[in-house]
């Protein structure tokens, strides 16, 4: 197959974005190759049943539940599976835990991998040239960006997303937290801090 | 050595403004439909993920610099669809022929969509190739960082850790090759582990030297130390 073409059909398309997706969809439904049916349930999938509440659901139990969070870290896919948590680019999880003395951060230097079924769609800023760029270089400013400061004696790990592994960040439980329940712990759980770029919330 | 997409260390993008985590999925209508035609006419079956990630990476320097996120995910999709035979350029010009498609079977049908998604498409696969490394071995990447198959071809070892030391953190089994299956060679798989290499390994001026980056890697990106 021919890599590089400088004659890419797409330019045969509008040239407009939301034209171009239009003309694309218009010409494969007369073909009969999609049902915009599909098209409203995939959107309702990513837009209203799978979001970050799922990771946070996974989290909270981690948090409530020492079995479970060694189990999570030894090996998460049939872990989190078993909370119906399995499909389309999380096939294959790895959970890694947030301690004193280490933060980790994801990232996809490449593209934009990313744990669909326990955080959803990527937010634009995980998909944007300048997180992709400087996370591995500058983890410690882009949190700061963020909000976020580490104790200089905390080290940052950093997990660039390059294979089909997808990864999802512990937090470590806010002080103040004891006799919550796994619902209200699952309420402190922010989506940033399953990426790493983020901390949980403090009960108020 | 690699293509625009292989941005990781590189300096010049500035700051960015993170948005609210109660923002919308889709901040556009039009985006929400690039990506469900995009995963629907996956599910015809023409090609795997290595291809579609390399189509995307075949924008020219240009396209993939000025098209926003979804711009490059329809673009590169109408590439796809050209490349592997399912539309002709006349179909995108609007002129091509009527009638049902030979490929209409194999819509994806709304009922089959939460079974269709819910099912994934795992990586991890048997294989002969014996395991070379163990864990906390000592390793260095391959460089140049490059298809070893096809010239210009697809690859996942970034530019910014080529020729790096680092050492061997996990196995994570045996798992379709992209280097060969983006390039209907076969999905040759292989060994797949997590290497940890220090900052200082990597940047020529490391905010923190206990700080680390970890890349999953498959085993012919590796040498021995």
């Amino acid at each position: 197959m021919p890599h590089d073409n400088h004659d890419h059909p797409h330019a045969l398309l509008p040239p407009e974005p939301a034209l171009r997706v239009k003309a694309l969809e218009t010409i494969l439904t007369r073909k009969g190759l999609i049902d915009p049916a599909a098209l409203d349930e995939i959107i309702d999938t990513y837009q209203n049943k799978i979001g970050p509440q799922n990771g946070a659901r996974v989290v909270a139990k981690a948090w409530a539940d020492p079995e479970f969070r060694q189990a999570l870290l030894e090996d998460a896919t049939p872990v989190v599976a078993d909370l119906g948590y399995y499909g389309r680019q999380g096939e294959h999880m790895v959970v890694v835990e947030n301690t004193p003395e280490q933060h980790n951060m994801v990232v996809c230097t490449l593209c934009s991998c990313y744990p669909w079924p326990l955080l959803g769609i990527p937010p634009g800023w995980y998909k944007s040239d300048s997180y992709r760029a400087r996370a591995v270089r500058e983890p410690r400013k882009v949190l700061a960006e963020f909000g976020v400061t580490l104790p200089k004696d905390t080290s940052v790990r950093v997990w660039d997303s390059t294979a089909e592994i997808r990864y999802l960040v512990l937090p470590m439980r806010p002080d103040g937290t004891d006799g919550l329940s796994e619902d209200e712990l699952a309420a402190l759980v922010s989506r940033d801090s399953m990426i790493g770029t983020g901390l949980p919330k403090v009960p108020s | 050595m690699t293509r625009v997409h292989d941005m990781g260390g590189r300096f010049g993008d500035g700051a960015f403004h993170p948005e609210s985590e109660d923002d919308p999925v889709f901040a556009e209508d039009w985006h929400a439909r690039a990506l469900a035609v995009t995963l629907a006419s996956g599910f015809l079956g023409q090609w795997n993920i290595d291809v579609s990630r390399h189509t995307r990476e075949r924008l020219s320097p240009k396209d993939y610099t000025r098209f926003s996120y979804y711009e490059k995910w329809i673009s590169g999709l109408a590439d796809l669809l050209v490349e592997n035979g399912v539309l002709t350029r006349d179909d995108l010009r609007g002129t091509g022929e009527e009638g049902r498609h030979p490929l209409a079977d194999r819509m994806l049908k709304a009922e089959s969509v939460a079974a269709a998604l819910a099912k994934g498409g795992p990586a991890e696969r048997p294989s002969n190739v014996p395991v070379n490394f163990e864990i906390g071995q000592e390793v260095c990447t391959a460089r140049p960082a490059a298809n070893r198959l096809v010239d210009g071809g697809h690859t996942r070892l970034p530019i910014y850790a080529t020729g790096a030391k680092g050492r061997i953190l996990k196995l994570h089994g045996t798992h379709v090759l992209p280097d060969s299956n983006a390039h209907g060679l076969g999905e040759a798989p292989e060994p797949l582990y997590a290497v940890a290499f220090p900052a200082s390994e990597l940047w020529a001026a490391p905010e923190n030297p206990k700080d680390e980056v970890v890349l999953d890697l498959w085993q012919s990106y590796l040498e021995p130390l």
